[in-house]
């Protein structure tokens, strides 16, 4: 069930309805039930890879939870008998059994993830191996890849590992515990919520309250508007160019580039703010996934801004375990000894980061293109990091930090470069890519950007209008962001200016928005991941 | 404390550690910071931090930091 279908307007104005109108202790079981039906709307069988996620999860977590318990009750009674070394030794022993839960389940979870989205990538890689030593191939499995589960397997592993941590308490209820994993506003394309933050305003009970709701709908409105009136309206010219490599070269693969970039925004921006509203008209909090990322002023803060709870989830759970783990504190003191202080402190670091930003890419999408995608942010991230005295050394000499068309220079440098690395994400093998990105330098027909041929991409200079109309909202509306929140703004403006506002957006997306003959509104981008 | 505030003076020359109460809040110190400050700390003191203790509140200040490695070497 797409989010831009008339079955989901009936679904959601139904559920919204009986959520306010029955008991409120039927509210969390009545979402449960709605997550349960959206989910097997995509396909019945696919629910029960769901389940088992959310119920070995939950299992797990219950049985974490109960070991440290009895431990810290054992503890407590037994404080004055035991000596610091028993303690020690016991603590140790129930964090052994505790480990053995999580380990378990992050192998049985992770595991399905991996077979079902990277075994045909594996098969195809290895099968190239053995074709060309003369050898036959293995046949594909034949796995449909369940919805959303990238972002639903992440997050029940981020609940598993923080009770094992032990900063979240385990879920004894099942139940309560399947709607956290199955909650469907965020389930097909995140954010991946914690269960520390989710948790607290997912079960409680909601009085209705006009303000939440009217925001909640806003928000979903200006999510359609982005999703529907700019990135599905880009998408006809995006594909043109990138379906044919060998035709759109030069200044072609540059505004693919551009348009990608703007696509990829609308789409996923539009995607969470229609996910934060729903959850907001519903009294459900759900954290934010953006930061205006398109004003970094660098690679490293757009990673700090875009998609958070991605890259929050992989510091959290990848990078800081691997890069404290006793592995590679052993690693670090053998290359501060072979190697020297300064290397030897930032070796380990790199390793990391490696691995994290290979998962990163992998994550996305089972092709080499993703993991190049993910190894050349890797590489752009670190040699920026080794370049930093330089850059310190050029602002001592020349004092232009802070100075407005610096900045300007810094962000319109980071779009560029994320331009170019989003763009990974398109063609269909990374040969087409590379030849694509390279066509830039090497096809000089930059004429075709005033010439009209922009007009034979799927676009008309109607399309145009409405899009450059578009991006500039986008543009005005992050800018306004900056003072604080615009619905607050706007619900401070006299009631015509509300009016016109909410009811033009309305319109727009209804008059403007790309479907009808010839156009379909098309699955989210972060659908597929 | 002396030691720890020579580390990360080392690393952020430009920052004033003894005031500064949002080292993670306001992005002073990020993710490659942290984890070349644990392995300093490590070097340093007999603590093992884990990312356990990787949480904002145990590394917004310098005093915060020192109290988290007093902790460890008291639990140790």
């Amino acid at each position: 069930m797409l989010f831009t279908s008339y079955e989901f307007f009936g679904f959601t104005a139904a559920l919204v309805l009986l959520y306010y109108l029955l008991p409120k202790r039927c509210q969390w079981p009545l979402l449960l039930g709605a997550s349960c039906l959206f989910y097997m709307a995509a396909g019945p069988r696919y629910i029960l890879y769901i389940l088992f996620t959310a119920l070995t999860t939950w299992f797990a977590g219950v049985r974490m939870g109960r070991n440290a318990q009895n431990a810290a009750a054992f503890l407590k009674e037994h404080k004055e008998e035991l000596s610091k070394e028993e303690k020690k030794r016991y603590k140790e022993g129930r964090k052994r059994v505790r480990r053995r839960w999580l380990v378990g389940c992050l192998v049985l979870n992770m595991g399905i993830l991996a077979v079902v989205k990277y075994a045909n990538f594996f098969i195809t890689n290895l099968n190239s191996l053995l074709t060309a030593g003369g050898g036959r191939g293995l046949s594909f499995l034949n796995l449909a890849l369940p919805l959303g589960i990238s972002f639903y397997t992440f997050q029940a592993v981020g609940y598993l590992v923080d009770v094992y941590r032990g900063t979240v308490k385990a879920e004894e209820n099942p139940f309560k515990f399947t709607l956290f994993v199955s909650f469907f506003p965020q389930l097909i394309q995140g954010p991946i919520s914690r269960f520390g933050e989710l948790g607290e305003t997912l079960y409680g009970p909601h009085d209705f309250d006009r303000k939440q709701v009217c925001f909640g709908l806003q928000r979903m409105l200006w999510g359609y508007f982005k999703k529907l009136v700019v990135a599905d309206r880009i998408l006809a010219a995006v594909m043109t160019i990138i379906g044919d490599v060998e035709t759109y070269q030069g200044a072609y693969a540059a505004v693919g580039m551009l348009f990608y970039t703007i696509q990829l925004y609308a789409d996923f921006t539009g995607g969470i703010d229609v996910t934060i509203g729903l959850a907001q008209t519903l009294g459900i909090s759900v954290r934010e996934n953006f930061n205006r990322p398109y004003f970094s002023k660098s690679l490293k803060e757009y990673w700090r801004r875009w998609h958070i709870s991605m890259c929050s989830w992989f510091r959290d759970y990848l990078f800081y375990p691997l890069s404290t783990s006793k592995a590679m504190q052993k690693f670090t003191k053998f290359t501060r000894k072979h190697l020297g202080d300064k290397v030897g402190r930032r070796l380990p670091v790199y390793v990391s980061s490696f691995v994290v930003w290979f998962s990163t890419g992998l994550w996305h999408g089972a092709s080499w293109n993703f993991i190049v995608w993910g190894l050349l942010n890797y590489v752009v991230l670190m040699v920026s990091e080794e370049l930093e005295p330089l850059y310190a050394g050029f602002h001592r000499r020349f004092s232009v930090e802070g100075k407005f068309w610096y900045r300007l220079f810094q962000v319109g440098r980071t779009f560029v470069l994320i331009c170019v690395l989003n763009i990974f994400d398109c063609y269909a093998s990374l040969g087409e890519t590379v030849k694509a990105i390279g066509s830039v330098f090497t096809v000089h027909n930059w004429k075709v950007l005033w010439d009209g041929s922009l007009l034979a991409l799927g676009l008309t200079g109607l399309d145009y209008g409405i899009l450059a109309g578009g991006c500039l909202m986008m543009l005005g509306v992050s800018l306004v962001q900056r003072g604080g929140s615009v619905r607050e703004k706007i619900s401070a403006k006299p009631y015509w200016v509300k009016f016109a506002v909410w009811y033009g957006l309305f319109l727009a997306v209804l008059l403007m928005g790309a479907y009808g003959v010839g156009y379909d509104a098309s699955q989210f981008i972060y659908n597929r991941f | 404390m002396e030691e720890l505030l020579e580390i990360l003076r080392d690393m952020h020359p430009d920052v004033d550690f003894e005031s500064e109460e949002h080292l993670i809040d306001n992005g002073i110190l990020d993710s490659l910071d942290i984890v070349s400050l644990i392995s300093e700390i490590s070097e340093n003191f007999d603590v093992t931090i884990t990312a356990k203790d990787i949480v904002p509140e145990n590394f917004n200040s310098a005093q915060a930091l020192y109290e988290l490695v007093r902790r460890l070497e008291d639990e140790g």
